[in-house]
């Protein structure tokens, strides 16, 4: 185990194609940290560099005190899991797990008392013996975590794991990749660009867009306070609500909304979309004014989601919301930045 | 398809029936001359049951090789050929498969030329550059030696071009896990690489071991002493011209007998050759 450092990391193929724009973050001994973003945001090319898959072209990235720029993948000290497992196919479940271990010239026993303990863990002994494509899609993805497991490495790194998995079985992966962390306590880079995966399982996140780090922080704190209008509208679903106000932009959660009477309305919006999902339901519809009856220039268009108790009455046509002003977010619309109050 | 229609049935059997009638006839006829003597042969109807001269002709031809052609033993000649094949064969496989490698997984200066390099002499046969090739081989002083009659065929296009499409199927996440897991490029290549090309390498065996069999033209050029003749080459020995002066009787037992080899590779190795060509699961 051991604390990872990224100090203005940067990453260019040529001279006017950059991919990652210098991004900084100290992560520290055992923390489990989700890099999210949008496709074509970098994060996976940002995790690779850390594996030593692609170079560094700026920037410096220590892991355990040791500067890895130079080192070969298998210096460095990592293991990583891939987002189609990277399975040998030819070779059994046990044999895929061992593979490393024979390289690295690690005596037969203790290459079978790792391998045992780790399928152990991972409820695959019975399968020892079996070919990747005798398994099903999860069981591989365990695999995979199993011969990260057995090199005992100082940083995990899984690079979208759980996105070939159908929808049960990711939840359950992510129960198990938690329990797992917990009970390894190794520190760990995790891909995604599923926000849910990134809030359940991250105790920090980078928030990454066009290359660039947008947000780091706590799930919650990172929901609670975007820094950008980009985090804003990316995590959160519907995304932070954003209506041109003022000069500036407001955001507001969809579920910070709720119906109200008429007279006392903040928003009025003209409602063209409803969706109910049982626990609650979802309203969509366009601002059609200020609430004061004046036609509001740029605000009459924006687009408004709000998150409605499954019993409100839902229906097309005009609809009242209020909010609590402390729940409002101020931005930026030029700079997309976060104002504070 | 499950039809139930009778004369679509009956149809595509008479088909296939003729076809194979087709191809079999003659190699039946083959084998009937190869049992007779050449009296019966140049009666005119020939008979088309097989004489009592099997053992015969064919013990003739391994062991001493024809009277009035090519004196060398067959015996001998389907050496040289099994030589000539396996070498051809297996040299070819294992050029091409490390020259794929190199190019789809190593990033070096004019990676490209090289392929393109490679890929035009697949358009050239090696009767275009027979004449330059014989030369070198004379000037080499390999003229009737294994060496001369495998060297200059073993470079081989269209292997490497079918390893390196073969490896461009093949995950870039299997290379970087192996990476990660500490395996050197070559530890890849005999642990992952080889292990999961084994069919392509089966089929192309197959295709390579027929080629090299079936060579006619190169053998001629550079053999001209009898104890390096190939099978194919014996057998065009032994047609000595005129047709009362050849033994057809021993051409046929030879020509049977060079064409069993290629058959048996074939037949052995059929499952394997049809997984290679088809196989796409990794």
């Amino acid at each position: 185990m051991a604390a990872v450092s990224l100090k203005d990391v940067r990453k260019s193929y040529t001279s006017d194609l950059q991919v990652i724009h210098g991004v900084s973050m100290e992560i520290k001994d055992g923390e489990f940290i989700v890099i999210l973003g949008p496709s074509g945001c970098g994060k996976s090319t940002l995790l690779r560099m850390v594996a030593g898959l692609e170079t560094i072209t700026g920037g410096e990235i220590v892991i355990g005190g040791r500067v890895v720029n130079n080192l070969e993948p298998k210096d460095r000290d990592i293991a990583m899991v891939f987002q189609n497992y990277a399975l040998y196919p030819h070779m059994s479940v046990y044999d895929n797990m061992a593979y490393g271990l024979r390289i690295r010239g690690l005596a037969k026993v203790e290459i079978d008392t790792r391998v045992q303990k780790a399928a152990e863990i991972l409820e695959l002994k019975k399968f020892l013996g079996r070919k990747p494509r005798e398994m099903s899609g999860g069981q591989r993805q365990r695999v995979a975590m199993g011969r990260a497991i057995v090199r005992e490495p100082q940083v995990f790194l899984f690079d979208e794991p759980l996105s070939n998995l159908d929808a049960k079985l990711r939840v359950q992966m992510r129960g198990e990749l938690q329990a797992l962390h917990r009970r390894l306590g190794t520190t760990s880079l995790f891909v995604t660009h599923d926000q849910v995966e990134a809030m359940t399982l991250a105790q920090r996140m980078i928030v990454m867009n066009a290359g660039r780090a947008e947000q780091i922080g706590a799930p919650l704190e990172v929901y609670a306070r975007p820094a950008t209008t980009f985090v804003a509208g990316f995590i959160g679903s519907p995304p932070m609500n954003l209506i041109p106000k003022e000069g500036r932009l407001l955001g507001i959660r969809p579920e910070h909304l709720e119906p109200c009477a008429e007279s006392e309305a903040m928003l009025t919006v003209a409602v063209d979309l409803i969706e109910p999902l049982g626990a609650d339901t979802i309203v969509y519809g366009h601002i059609t004014g200020d609430p004061d009856g004046k036609p509001d220039g740029d605000g009459s268009s924006a687009r408004v989601a709000a998150r409605l108790p499954a019993n409100a009455v839902a229906q097309a046509g005009k609809l009242a919301l209020r909010y609590d002003p402390a729940n409002v977010h101020w931005y930026d619309p030029q700079s997309g930045k976060r104002i504070e109050q | 398809m499950v039809e139930n229609r009778p004369w679509l049935t009956f149809f595509s059997h008479a088909v296939l029936i003729a076809g194979v009638v087709a191809v079999a006839f003659p190699l039946y006829i083959t084998f009937v001359a190869s049992t007779l003597t050449l009296e019966d042969i140049v009666k005119v109807p020939m008979p088309l049951v097989p004489g009592p001269h099997f053992w015969e002709n064919y013990s003739q031809v391994l062991t001493a090789g024809s009277e009035r052609g090519a004196a060398a033993p067959v015996g001998r000649m389907m050496f040289n050929s099994l030589v000539m094949a396996l070498v051809i064969a297996f040299g070819k496989i294992a050029i091409s498969i490390i020259a794929s490698f190199a190019i789809v997984y190593f990033r070096f200066p004019l990676r490209n030329f090289f392929f393109w390099m490679i890929f035009i002499t697949l358009m050239l046969p090696v009767e275009v550059r027979i004449i330059p090739t014989f030369k070198v081989a004379s000037d080499l002083g390999i003229l009737n030696s294994y060496v001369g009659l495998t060297l200059p065929l073993i470079a081989s296009a269209t292997a490497t071009f079918l390893f390196r499409q073969f490896f461009m199927t093949v995950p870039d996440e299997l290379a970087e896990a192996a990476r990660v897991d500490g395996a050197s490029p070559m530890r890849f290549f005999v642990d992952v690489l080889l292990p999961l090309s084994k069919t392509s390498i089966a089929a192309l065996f197959v295709i390579q071991f027929i080629y090299g069999w079936n060579q006619y033209l190169w053998p001629l050029l550079i053999t001209t002493d009898e104890s390096m003749y190939t099978a194919v080459i014996g057998i065009k020995r032994m047609i000595t011209g005129g047709d009362a002066l050849t033994e057809w009787h021993l051409v046929m037992a030879t020509a049977i007998l060079a064409l069993l080899p290629p058959a048996l590779v074939v037949v052995l190795m059929q499952k394997w050759f049809v997984k290679g060509l088809v196989e796409t699961e990794k």
